[in-house]
């Protein structure tokens, strides 16, 4: 009997993508009459709206409309949880890029000639550009929030050693590479469809309602696939659909809103970037005794998904670490610029760094190695309750963190590195480890939901449609292997179906790693409930007990005494209908064992964690700051992993991606607020040489998820990104050893060549910004 | 007569009638042709979704569809995502290698990189991982990490790709041709001079690599150009014992070999010049005559005494590159001439010529600074040296400061001057002092290179 789950098998789409036969929206064909959508932005950073002139605009050749907030029939917002978000601004102009007005037009080139054309007179103010600003005027899009264990002013009084320090991460653009795209049709009776390539129909359908003053039940919105989301496809994805709904609504025809790379990328929120300040207490050894910090959030001037970033970073600032007692305090900035949002790790990457920073320096301090300040810190047996208050059951840190470092064969390598450093004063190399622990669940528990919905076919063919969504990281075909397991019936028997909220509705996000936990889960129950039916009706239909019936390769067979029967799965679905059986099923899956009290931060907000650990070999130029990752060793906890290949796609993708987020991704606003990385000439993800060219990576073996997952496997999309933490922390090692590691490095991310360089110079001066 | 467009398009014939010669092909193909395979990820020819191939005598060239002109296109034959077959009609070689080595996720940037690796292929490309991310280094995926389509790329070197078929069928143009009394494609200097002096207000392009942006991105198309590729006195190649020249519309892959032949310390530089797409069309004339501050092509020109031919129908005249560049974007080109070559004298006896980029990203990105170096050491000193730098002023421009302190007090005080022969800008590629400090760094980089050019001086060389 050979296994669906539990193999590596292909991308369901793999030759549709490389043939070019895969459809996303902007590929498909568009009815007669079809609009093109173009948006008119603020090139101000803040001010008061004087004026907005459309007239020019509306008298050029093909346009049909240019809409404003008066012509919105409901309410003017798009906030995904907090309010007054308007899609198009309203009095005020709060970033450069915001939403003024949009051109619909008959042509693409007609509306974007148009948009250009919209008259727009705005009164500069003053705007806020950084978190230092912000936060000295006390300017936050929510009140700050604070995980809390312990007396920490008290043990951090009496702790033998204490040091602080500062130091920031940069903010990081999605750049999926399908940019933001909407197509909205309308039907009969106000209904609308809305092809949206989003990571949440359902917020979708929610807001174009919103903004349509209608029922929910009015708006379809639907998704096969999204070209790349990385979280940047969940509130903004939702905007760009409302805005062709509106258009769709106003003009009565299909309308389309595509937005070029550069619109995408000045109006839509991003990773936020973060202020750190802490101070730790520690024993001669190096245990941790105490943390306080501070962590404050870039939001940009809206709220969108920040509570959830904040959340999250603080309850990611312990990593892999016992602290007994732990202050961790989130602010929440608000700045004139893009509102930041969702971003693979969500806060969670940027909660992890505190502490690798401060070991670096714990170690530095008493003179020993920081690979063994981590080990010493981790959590362990009688060690093992997160600072909000879960405890955590099953502890693979060891296991990965000893694995790691065997594969990366680290004190030769530490020693071939100490000898090359020795003898290089212009190169030098340097090597990060880097353990993780991380949550798996949405932070707010009523989000870890999900529905599917499973047909079988009388010729047993099966159609699978559930609520998450495809972005490319194999959501559809991990699913399709949990149906295909519970049939018995191989893989191409499953057709994957586009997401739709008519299909499932009131769904969650396709985020925080859950699409195949919650999905997979609730694929399993619909498939279960048709083969449970399938079962009984066999046995009634054979006359043998339930017993006797087995699924298996395609067939099933029925046990009687002498002779075996066997069916093919197809036989049975077409007998089971003769004899009137539903072969109809949803599927419902909620979340076990998790709660979380947002106000006092405690709770146990994750199902279950995943751990990982990654060693990193940099070596830099101390001329010019320019710098390469020449090899890394990751080992990644997937549970007992669904599909190899997909995970280990998953595991290597996110690498690089952390790693992009940490060296060469810049973005970079100019003194009035204008984001001037607005395209890929001069926002620099990485390329292919950056990949390090020893790359070796492995899964966990042997490490069944303790928890009732599916499968016992566990989630894989975020986690593995922060492993690129090791490339920030080997930068540091190497640039330290411009001064035999004797000084404390500061580097802000993204570790650009300019900040590598400005870093050398400040180890070689010996001078700190503040003391270790 | 009014003339139209003709070219090969997967194997077959077309004439393009009713759309302007100033649409991108990727327009074109998308919303007149109905070819969605290929994608729109940034109209900037920088992320290679648009990817497709020009099928050229036995060769296949990638190039950015997003910011080719329909009217470049003309007697060309191209091959797109839908274009490709394997023998039974099944997908192709390189597109089941992609999928099998799971090199594929979202699937957006995929038929692209298909196309690169299809280029590759044809191009006997190898499994050496160096010429991979050359050919890969125009194609962006922000989903698989690379890796997977790295070790495509490596099955399909081993791949034999059936060569391109014969040369378009389009019968070739022998005159002058125009496309809506605004695209002007001359076929002789004579007639692309007249051109040029009847239309002082039509660009002149090349490649499209930096035109072309005003079709794809900006969306507001030049209102005239007049081509230059189809002239051969501007694609003319040649070499004597003294000097290199190079017809100012040249492609840099044309240029490349003679390039490196003569300045081998070029050919790491050349690699990280734009992506091979970019390679395959932009010209050396275009990087001079644009005099962006940024170009690549510039310092190496300045550093290596390069020579400029200008021509107009009053006549022929040579300006040395140092007087060619004269403000920021501003050049000595009179509005009737054009760039028609430009030569530089070949490394004599004693002569070194090095050169460096220093940007964000290895590949693909533009110079935060870049730095040239023609250098002429007799009996162990420094006897002569050029020290051109990008990126440091409003015009690419020698460090002539620093040039008279390194023949008279050597390379530390080199590095010194240099902060009086510039004073750059702050902006997203890096600050002033950066640039202050890396130009200045550099030098001390040339002189440890000098010193013992057996040396691994870059992290790259690791």
């Amino acid at each position: 009997m050979s296994a669906k789950v539990r193999t590596a098998q292909r991308h369901d789409s793999a030759l549709k993508h490389v043939t070019g036969q895969a459809l996303y929206i902007d590929d498909m064909p568009e009815p007669p009459g079809t609009l093109h959508g173009a948006l008119v932005l603020s090139t101000m950073a803040c001010g008061r709206i004087v004026r907005i002139d459309a007239a020019a605009a509306s008298a050029m050749p093909g346009v049909v409309a240019v809409l404003g907030p008066g012509d919105i029939p409901g309410r003017n917002d798009v906030a995904p949880i907090g309010q007054n978000e308007p899609l198009f601004a309203v009095d005020r102009v709060e970033f450069a890029g915001q939403t003024l007005a949009m051109v619909v037009a008959e042509s693409l080139d007609a509306a974007r000639a148009a948009a250009a054309k919209v008259g727009v007179e705005i009164e500069a103010e003053e705007p806020i550009l950084d978190i230092a600003t912000a936060l000295a005027r006390k300017a936050y899009v929510q009140a700050p929030s604070t995980v809390l264990r312990g007396d920490p002013d008290t043990a951090m009084a009496s702790a033998p050693h204490r040091l602080s320090a500062e130091f920031s991460v940069g903010g990081q653009e999605h750049f999926y590479l399908e940019g933001q795209i909407a197509f909205a049709l309308p039907g009969e009776d106000g209904d609308l469809t809305v092809h949206s390539s989003t990571q949440h129909p359902t917020e979708v359908q929610h807001v174009c309602a919103r903004l349509l003053g209608c029922d929910f039940n009015r708006v379809t919105a639907v998704v096969r696939r999204l070209g790349g989301g990385f979280g940047g496809k969940e509130s903004n994805a939702s905007w760009v659909a409302a805005a062709a709904a509106v258009a769709a609504n106003h003009t009565g025809r299909p309308v389309k809103l595509r937005l070029p790379r550069e619109v995408d990328m000045v109006a839509t929120g991003k990773r936020h970037g973060f202020d750190y300040r802490y101070t730790v207490g520690f024993d001669g050894d190096g245990r941790v005794l105490a943390l306080d910090a501070v962590l404050a959030a870039d939001a940009g001037w809206s709220l969108d998904m920040t509570p959830g970033v904040v959340a999250r970073a603080l309850t990611h600032t312990d990593n892999a670490y016992w602290i007994p007692h732990f202050r961790a305090v989130g602010y929440a900035c608000r700045t004139n610029k893009q509102s930041n949002t969702a971003f693979r790790g969500f806060g969670g990457p940027q909660g992890v760094v505190v502490m690798e920073d401060a070991l670096d320096r714990i170690a530095l301090r008493l003179g020993r190695d920081p690979v063994d300040m981590r080990a010493l810190n981790f959590y362990a047996e009688g060690r093992d309750e997160t600072p909000y208050g879960q405890k955590i059951d099953e502890n693979h840190l060891e296991r990965c963190w000893a694995e790691v470092k065997r594969g990366g064969e680290i004190e030769r390598r530490r020693a071939e590195i100490d000898a090359f450093n020795a003898a290089n004063p212009v190169l030098k190399r340097g090597l990060g480890l880097f353990p993780l622990k991380f949550g798996i669940s949405f932070n707010l528990p009523h989000m870890n939901q999900a529905g599917a919905l499973v047909h079988v076919y009388t010729d047993g063919s099966i159609r699978l449609n559930h609520g998450g969504t495809e972005m490319g990281q194999g959501l559809f075909i991990k699913v399709a292997q949990i149906v295909a397991e519970v049939f018995k019936v191989g893989v191409d028997r499953i057709r994957p179906s586009a997401t739709s909220t008519a299909e499932v509705p009131n769904t969650s996000p396709t985020a925080a790693s859950t699409g195949t936990d919650l999905n997979g889960w609730a694929a399993w129950e619909a498939a279960n409930t048709i083969r449970q039916r399938m079962v009984a009706f066999a046995a009634e239909h054979f006359g043998v007990a339930a017993t006797d019936i087995e699924f298996a390769d395609g067939n099933v067979r029925i046990a009687k005494p002498g002779s075996n029967q066997v069916l093919s799965f197809g036989e049975l679905a077409k007998l089971c209908w003769l004899g009137r059986v539903s072969l109809s099923s949803t599927g419902y899956y909620k979340t076990p064992k998790i709660h979380w009290d947002p106000a006092a931060m405690r709770g146990r907000p994750f199902f279950y964690f995943t751990f990982g650990a990654a060693m990193a070999e940099v070596a830099i130029d101390t001329l010019t700051g320019e710098s390469r990752v020449l090899r890394a060793d990751l080992v990644q906890d997937c549970g007992e992993s669904l599909n190899p290949a997909i995970d280990l796609g998953q595991i290597e993708g996110a690498f690089v991606q952390g790693q992009g987020w940490l060296t060469c991704e810049e973005l970079w606003w100019d003194a009035r607020g204008r984001l001037r990385t607005a395209g890929p000439s001069t926002y620099k993800i990485p390329g292919s040489r950056d990949v390090p060219p020893v790359f070796n990576v492995k899964l966990l073996d042997n490490a069944p998820s303790r928890e009732a997952t599916i499968f016992r496997s566990k989630a894989v999309g975020e986690p593995p990104l922060m492993l690129a933490t090791a490339v920030w922390t080997a930068l540091k090692d190497a640039i330290g050893a411009v001064a035999d590691r004797k000084v404390a490095v500061r580097l802000d991310a993204p570790a650009t060549p300019e900040r590598v360089l400005a870093a050398v110079e400040q180890v070689r001066q010996g001078t700190r910004t503040v003391a270790p | 007569m009014a003339d139209n467009i003709r070219f090969t398009l997967n194997d077959e014939l077309v004439e393009i009638v009713g759309v302007p010669a100033m649409t991108t092909l990727l327009d074109w193909l998308r919303e007149h042709r109905g070819l969605r395979g290929t994608k729109e990820g940034c109209a900037e020819g920088d992320c290679g979704a648009c990817t497709v191939v020009l099928e050229r005598q036995g060769r296949r060239d990638a190039i950015n569809s997003c910011i080719v002109l329909l009217g470049q296109i003309d007697g060309q034959s191209v091959r797109t995502v839908e274009g490709l077959r394997g023998a039974e009609g099944g997908p192709h070689p390189v597109q089941t290698a992609m999928a099998e080595a799971d090199a594929t996720q979202c699937g957006f940037c995929t038929p692209g990189f298909v196309m690169s690796a299809l280029a590759y292929a044809s191009s006997g490309g190898t499994s050496d991982p160096d010429a991979i991310h050359d050919a890969l280094a125009g194609n962006l995926c922000r989903c698989t990490g690379y890796r997977p389509i790295v070790e495509a790329m490596t099955r399909i070197a081993g791949l034999a790709v059936e060569p391109p078929p014969a040369p378009s069928p389009v019968s070739p143009r022998t005159a002058s041709i125009a496309f809506d009394s605004a695209f002007f494609a001359p076929r002789s200097l004579d007639e692309l001079l007249a051109l040029r002096a009847d239309h002082p207000e039509a660009l002149l392009l090349a490649g499209a690599t930096d035109l072309g942006l005003l079709a794809s991105r900006a969306r507001t198309p030049p209102k005239a150009v007049i081509q230059l590729t189809h002239v051969p006195e501007l694609t003319a190649i040649s070499s004597t014992a003294d000097k290199i020249t190079i017809g100012a519309a040249a492609t840099y892959a044309a240029a490349a070999p003679i390039l490196i032949e003569a300045f081998p310390g070029l050919r790491a530089y050349l690699s990280r010049l734009g992506s091979s797409q970019i390679r395959n069309m932009g010209t050396i004339g275009g990087n001079v005559g644009t005099a962006s501050p940024i170009g690549d092509m510039p310092p190496v020109l300045l550093a290596l005494e390069a020579s400029v031919t200008l021509v107009s129908q009053r006549g022929m005249r040579e300006l040395l590159l140092d007087e060619f560049f004269l403000d920021y974007r501003k050049t000595a080109l009179a509005p009737d001439e054009i760039i028609q070559s430009l030569s530089m004298p070949r490394l004599w006896e004693g002569e070194t010529f090095h050169c460096d980029k220093v940007s964000k990203r290895r590949d693909q990105d533009i110079s935060t600074v870049a730095g040239a170096y023609r250098v002429r050491i007799r009996n162990g000193k420094i006897a002569d040296a050029r020290l051109a730098f990008g990126g440091m002023a409003a015009t690419p421009r020698r460090a002539r400061a620093a040039e008279a302190a390194l023949l008279k007090d050597g390379f530390a005080a080199a590095a010194r001057a240099i902060a009086m022969d510039f004073k750059p800008v702050d902006d997203w590629r890096g600050s002033a002092a950066y640039r202050l400090q890396v130009a200045a760094n550099l030098l001390r980089r040339l002189e440890l290179r000098l010193a013992d050019p057996r040396r691994v001086l870059e992290v790259e060389a690791l």
